[in-house]
């Protein structure tokens, strides 16, 4: 074991499976010499090569699409974007081609490919790097979309998406790069995709999240505790294929569910989980689900991110009103 | 080489037969044997008569759609004759031709056109990808390819199509900019048959022709009189052994007409006039090749003889598409992953027991 923030436990996985397996390729702007605008990727080309790690012409339609041709020829490419607000460029490639070419071949060109970016706000970023795009992505058939929440996840989820031999989309809250530090274990180890994990157990509510909001969920949950409030917190650590059936018995055990995300709340991952709650524990609710998401507004700039972001209190706030309905 | 001769700025076209079939440039004419320029000419007929089947095909109402590749042939018999069985290719939707070449078959283009995804599931051929609709995104996915096989070392060439009004696209640009800094191998066809549906390419693009567009990305471009046999032979033999032997892509614009529609849902009569096409049938590639061949001497049968010859396995393999198993609601499904959600799956199953309430309300 070592303590690990999340870049370096990605930095990790990556650089475990580059050892283990000559066919894995990363490239992306600036991810060779200086190892990604935050460090992701550090130290993996003085490692292994300037032919498997390296900086790529900037243009994400392009990244995205080459990496394509890689993994339908034998390849297994990671691929960086920079940041959420510049995955656009790339997404004709992501829902026309990548998404589709196993169905589209009827399985004769399979896509082991990982698209990775930082996503989320919090950190005063100038525009367009302060985004949650999950649900663009969760809502592409073809695609997996995966959000780690700590260290340990991410490098587990890392390795499974890099052996994964669908397309998987690889979502990094760049806001707890740097900011939880956890023992990782050192050797190799998957999580598997499409399960999400139940932090705490609880009676009173059920607080879904993921990526950086499940720190702030804990820190609601301290004010919960203090007010007498119980509540299970689930991180969802894959949004697509979302794991129906570990939201299904939390909200039917506590009859109530609060979510938490930072995307605009409208045609949301809160929205696909409130129709989870309605269409899979109907009779067991005993509250409203509620959304505490962003508004569906842009990421104001830093100084009106504030207003933005959630906050621990906004989702005690929240909580309470859930449980007092 | 061909290609320092045909710089793009000075805009001049290679070309080695006139509309005539007669032989305007010597020195570069290829050395091929009669049987080799019968074969050609026999694989260009074929392809045109499959083609104007598919139309009929389509007009009966037993097929969707198709974009007819009527006056086109030359160029993709002749890319077909080069492009090796490990060699990829990467078509855009007009290229019939060259994907007969590569081993597709006539029934796999016509499922495809039926609506069927078994259609691009080559059975037969080797390193083809499936037709690309999104204009322009193919040429991404080749750049990837050529640098597996450069990353790989494998002794392979990427061949790329697209269509002049594809040049507009962002795609375009960036993936010959990747070829270009990866230096992969790579043929980038631009099949310029004069209309993006019903766009000239001179609402496409300022530059002075499409060849030089590969200037800016330093690779070397040529335009190639598209209906031309021997020249688009030649331009893709020196492209192919150029980009094989390590020195990085090459940028073909092979200058053609589309004789016929876009595709069947089109009507050419609203933009263009029956004067240009006609002044391009004195240009037509067979016309030309079946020129060249009678003042050669060049013993070949009628065309009627090769058609009536041919007809009835193009009708065979229809018959074969027509006939081909029913669509399941597994095929929905079944390939959207490898690893396939259970969700997923609950929906099929969900859908099953519809399809079973349904039955018992008959």
């Amino acid at each position: 074991m070592s303590v690990m923030t999340m870049v370096q436990a990605i930095n990790n996985a990556l650089d475990i499976k580059l050892a283990e397996d000559k066919s894995i390729v990363m490239y992306g702007e600036d991810v060779g010499v200086e190892g990604g605008v935050f460090r992701v990727t550090e130290g993996l080309q003085k490692k292994y090569g300037v032919e498997r790690v390296f900086d790529s012409p900037l243009a994400e339609s392009a990244i995205v699409g080459t990496g394509l041709g890689m993994a339908m020829s034998g390849l297994r490419p990671v691929v960086e974007l920079q940041f959420d607000g510049f995955t656009y460029p790339a997404f004709n490639q992501i829902i026309s081609n990548v998404s589709r070419m196993n169905n589209r071949t009827r399985g004769k060109y399979k896509v082991p490919m990982v698209i990775r970016f930082p996503y989320g706000g919090g950190i005063n970023a100038v525009e367009h790097h302060s985004e949650s795009p999950e649900a663009l992505y969760g809502h592409i058939p073809g695609i997996k979309v995966v959000i780690p929440s700590t260290p340990h996840d991410a490098k587990g989820l890392m390795i499974s998406a890099i052996e994964s031999d669908d397309p998987v989309i690889f979502m990094e809250p760049k806001r707890i790069y740097r900011a939880i530090k956890q023992e990782v274990a050192e050797e190799k180890f998957t999580i598997p995709i499409g399960k999400a994990k139940v932090l705490t157990e609880g009676t009173d509510v059920t607080l879904i999240a993921f990526g950086a909001m499940i720190r702030e969920c804990q820190k609601a949950m301290v004010m919960a505790a203090e007010a007498g409030i119980s509540v299970e917190l689930i991180d969802l650590r894959t949004i697509y294929p979302i794991d129906k059936e570990t939201i299904r018995a939390s909200i039917r055990k506590t009859g109530r569910v609060v979510i938490v995300a930072e995307a605009p709340q409208s045609f949301s991952v809160g929205s696909e989980l409130i129709a989870i709650a309605n269409e899979e524990a109907f009779l067991y609710l005993e509250a409203p689900p509620k959304r505490v998401m962003g508004f569906d507004t842009i990421v104001p700039y830093a100084k009106g991110e504030a207003f933005y972001m959630i906050s621990p209190d906004r989702i005690f706030y929240e909580l309470e009103k859930t449980v007092k309905f | 080489m061909i290609f320092k001769g045909f710089h793009p700025l000075e805009d001049k076209t290679f070309r080695i037969i006139d509309n005539e079939g007669k032989v305007i440039n010597k020195a570069l004419m290829p050395d091929l044997n009669d049987e080799t320029i019968i074969k050609a000419y026999t694989a260009m007929l074929q392809a045109r008569v499959a083609d104007e089947m598919a139309v009929s095909y389509q007009r009966q109402g037993r097929m969707y759609t198709y974009p007819p590749i009527l006056g086109q042939e030359a160029l993709q018999i002749a890319a077909g004759m080069i492009i090796r069985e490990n060699d990829w290719l990467a078509p855009a939707f007009r290229e019939m031709g060259v994907m007969q070449a590569k081993g597709v078959t006539l029934k796999e283009i016509f499922l495809y056109y039926m609506g069927n995804e078994e259609g691009s599931n080559f059975s037969k051929a080797h390193h083809v990808l499936p037709i690309s609709v999104p204009i322009g995104s193919q040429l991404l996915y080749a750049a990837g390819i050529g640098y597996s096989i450069k990353y790989q070392q494998k002794d392979e060439v990427v061949y790329p199509f697209i269509g002049d009004g594809g040049t507009s696209e962002g795609d375009f640009s960036e993936a010959l900019n990747f070829a270009g800094v990866w230096k992969v191998p790579v043929v980038f066809t631009i099949q310029n048959n004069q209309y993006a549906i019903s766009v000239p390419v001179r609402n496409q693009t300022n530059s002075v022709n499409l060849a030089a567009k590969a200037l800016a990305f330093g690779m070397p471009g040529i335009k190639v009189d598209g209906n031309d046999f021997f020249a688009m032979y030649v331009a893709y033999k020196e492209a192919s052994e150029y980009a094989r032997a390590g020195n990085g892509p090459v940028l073909i614009e092979a200058y053609t007409y589309r004789k016929g529609a876009h595709t069947t849902s089109d009507d050419p009569s609203k933009y263009r006039t029956k004067e240009e096409e006609l002044e391009w049938d004195k240009a037509d590639p067979l016309k030309r090749l079946r020129k060249y061949m009678e003042q050669k001497g060049i013993a070949l049968e009628d065309d009627a003889q090769l058609i009536a010859a041919y007809k009835p396995q193009v009708d065979q393999q229809f018959s074969e598409a027509e006939n081909f198993k029913p669509y399941a609601l597994e095929d929905v499904f079944r390939h959207m992953y490898v690893d396939m959600p259970d969700d997923l799956k609950k929906q099929k199953a969900d859908y099953e027991q519809f399809l079973s309430w349904k039955e018992k309300r008959k």
